[in-house]
């Protein structure tokens, strides 16, 4: 279709002042050209008119009204813009564009003709000729005009074609699957500085596991199994140290007052008694198992003060059965700590000086063991009882030595068969070593004399000069000798009459050491000379002595008639500060042993009860100028005085 | 082990003035008793808060520090409780 416009050049008009009198002109002409068709009337009444000055023309002299003005016609749009900027991409500015579009459209029609040869036009014409050939006269053109039609494509002004078929639709299906929710749980902790540290700790401690597995890979079995144990445990073995904590503190309850006494308690009486004292009962320790057994070894611990050792067996000679070892500690007095079995009854024992978990026990039958306290076992770790140098005889006393060269422990053991033993702790088992050989007394005939041996009794070993010892025996002699020399004594004192039961070094003074027998005696002896310093007669026979640890002058014995006797050299010489019967009728005391710390001694009878025995203050004084100067202070004076007024001497 | 643990309870309840012996684990549920049922849940319940506290209060002072035990004692009587040790 093509459209039809107008385009009508337009008159500019250029001077805005004009005459009136041309601008009525003018208005008249254009006047009379679109209206035309008016009649002369119009005309007629527009020059009867006088000229109408409209009130806001401009007043403007004769002289500027006759000014030419010339006008121009110009095909220029005034509506056209003249300043049309448009950015240029080339030079990244706004450039102006000079050509600008002039035209104006004053008007625009859309027209319907269309050409009579174009497709268009000719379907329209078939159409035409269709309807006017409605009456079906002229069939065959009709069909005709069908069948051309017809072979037209009817197709629009695209020469588009749409096809589209619809296939099947699969009905929907809904498929869900519903699996097991994930275990939940439910988690609440709290987060304290103790908690963070427990868990730095146990790292810590994982860590290093796992170092020593590097380091040791056969250990991975046995930590596997203790893995093993700790899942199959039940939740009350782990109570193993809290029960004890419990049983502890139940007995401190049932023990309150004695263990205040013990702690608190001083006598006060002590100071109207003069120089004597008393000795206070604290607890009593007992174990039923034991009761058929006597006690025959006493020993504190050095490193736990509360701690001590009870070998149980038994004296007599008939009556020999098991023996037992027995750990109390004063927190707990009702039930011992450590129980060890032994086959034959114990002797004696000693607790390493260092290693306070070593313990040596000397039986009856003659054999040695060491038990380790570390170990949760029954058993002994070393026995001598396979080893061929053992005993033939009840060993009578065992004391731990430093260790040797090779830094093995080594103990060493006197026994009624006359030998002194030195046991050297080597890997597994017991190495003995014969030290020397107690020297028959002369009474025996000498074909006898490898037959009946010198039963040695006691034996106690120089704190300082640890070479140097003391062994007593049944005959009453005392012999000095030293490890260094194995085939003689260097000493020998007519110390008894009968059996020497202990023979003790004093602490603090390096010569001075004491004595005790069945003969009813403790004599106290200078190893330089041959009598002794000090005797004192107790009623009954003596089975144990000891020296005070805080004191260079105080020691106390123990008789079979039950009495507790303490002296002190430096207050009374000739008589005891305390001598008090401590266990009930016919039983017998058969050790005494002061605690290294706190002012109590323990003693031992022969209902396998342990006895402990606080000291009153009288008893515990010490003294104000160096310990083994008091002692020595002592011996000087009574020597001055007489020589042999308080010896008697045994021949 | 657990026979030396069982041994050591036996031992303490037979001591003189001991009433009863409660096990508690780990959560506060006694494991066992020598009192009655009652008695027991009243005594393990009250119990438990009071350790938790006294521990947390001596390990919140020194982390390095931890609770051996605590005593109450009453008029009447008085109640030992021991904490227990964790092991990993």
């Amino acid at each position: 279709m093509t459209a039809i416009t107008l385009y009508i050049f337009s008159l500019k008009m250029q001077a805005p002042n004009v005459n009136s009198h041309q601008k009525a002109a003018v208005a008249k002409g254009v006047k009379d050209e679109e209206e035309g068709l008016d009649t002369a009337e119009g005309e007629e009444w527009m020059q009867g008119k006088t000229l109408v000055k409209p009130p806001d023309q401009l007043d403007l002299t004769e002289a500027e009204l006759n000014e030419e003005i010339t006008r121009v016609l110009k095909a220029s749009n005034p509506n056209a813009p003249q300043n049309v900027v448009r950015y240029s991409f080339k030079e990244g500015c706004y450039k102006p564009i000079v050509f600008v579009d002039q035209m104006a459209i004053h008007f625009e029609l859309e027209g319907n003709l269309v050409h009579k040869e174009s497709d268009e036009g000719r379907r329209l014409m078939a159409k035409q000729a269709e309807v006017d050939d409605g009456g079906g006269v002229e069939r065959p053109d009709n069909v005709a005009i069908k069948a051309a039609k017809r072979e037209q494509k009817l197709t629009n002004q695209f020469n588009f074609n749409e096809r589209a078929s619809q296939t099947l639709n699969n009905t929907p299906r809904d498929i869900s699957c519903q699996t097991e929710p994930p275990p939940r749980a439910n988690f609440s902790a709290t987060a304290n500085q103790w908690e963070i540290y427990d868990f730095y700790v146990e790292e810590l401690q994982r860590r290093e596991k796992s170092k020593e597995k590097h380091e040791g890979q056969f250990l991975n079995k046995e930590e596997d199994k203790s893995k093993k144990k700790m899942i199959q445990n039940d939740d009350i073995s782990q109570l193993a140290k809290v029960v004890k904590i419990i049983e502890r503190m139940v007995n401190q309850n049932i023990f309150d007052d004695v263990a205040q006494d013990f702690m608190y308690f001083e006598d006060a009486s002590d100071e109207f008694r003069g120089e004597k004292g008393t000795l206070l009962p604290l607890w009593t320790f007992q174990y039923d198992k034991a009761k058929s057994l006597s006690v025959t070894a006493l020993c504190w611990n050095h490193k736990y003060n509360d701690l001590f050792a009870v070998g149980l067996g038994s004296h007599e000679f008939t009556q020999q059965g098991g023996g037992m070892l027995l750990f109390y500690t004063l927190k707990n007095p009702s039930y011992p700590e450590f129980i060890f079995n032994t086959a034959s009854g114990v002797m004696c024992l000693d607790i390493h000086e260092h290693l306070s978990y070593l313990v040596a026990v000397g039986l009856y039958d003659g054999c040695v063991a060491v038990y380790n306290l570390k170990k949760k076992t029954d058993q002994p770790i070393y026995n001598s009882r396979a080893s061929s140098g053992k005993h033939t005889s009840a060993v009578m006393q065992v004391k731990w030595q430093k260790d040797d060269l090779d830094s093995n422990h080594n103990f060493i053991s006197v026994s009624a068969d006359g030998r002194l033993v030195s046991w050297t702790l080597v890997k597994h088992e017991l190495v003995f070593t014969e030290i020397i050989k107690l020297p028959v007394i002369d009474t025996i005939p000498d074909d006898l004399k490898d037959v009946i041996p010198t039963v040695g009794t006691s034996l106690d070993f120089h704190k300082q000069k640890d070479y140097s010892f003391l062994v007593g025996t049944e005959h009453g002699k005392i012999h000095k000798g030293s490890k260094y020399y194995s085939s003689k004594f260097l000493e020998k004192y007519d110390a008894h009459f009968m059996n020497v039961t202990r023979v003790k070094w004093n602490p603090f003074h390096p010569d001075v050491f004491i004595s005790c027998g069945w003969d009813w005696m403790v004599k106290i002896w200078d190893q330089t000379m041959k009598s002794p310093v000090f005797t004192f007669e107790l009623k009954t026979s003596v089975t144990d002595v000891a020296w005070a640890p805080y004191s260079s002058t105080v020691f106390a014995a123990v008789t079979t008639d039950g009495k507790v006797h303490v002296f002190d050299l430096n207050i009374n010489k000739y008589e005891a500060l305390c001598q008090q019967k401590v266990v009930s009728k016919k039983t017998k005391l058969f050790n005494i042993e002061f605690n290294p710390v706190h002012p109590i001694i323990i003693v031992g009878d022969d209902r396998g009860h342990v006895t402990s025995l606080k000291l009153s203050p009288n008893l515990r004084k010490k003294p104000k100028v160096g310990d083994a100067l008091i002692l020595c202070i002592v011996i000087e004076h009574l020597n001055i005085l007489t020589l042999d007024e308080n010896v008697l001497e045994p021949h | 082990m657990t026979a030396e643990v069982e041994e050591t309870i036996k031992r303490i309840q037979s001591q003189k003035g001991v009433q009863g012996i409660i096990i508690v684990n780990a959560e506060g549920i006694p494991i066992k008793s020598t009192l009655d049922n009652s008695s027991t849940v009243q005594y393990a319940g009250n119990v438990h808060q009071l350790l938790m506290k006294a521990r947390g209060m001596v390990r919140d002072i020194d982390p390095q520090n931890d609770l051996t035990f605590l005593r109450v004692r009453s008029k009447k009587n008085e109640i030992m409780i021991a904490p227990g040790v964790k092991t990993i």
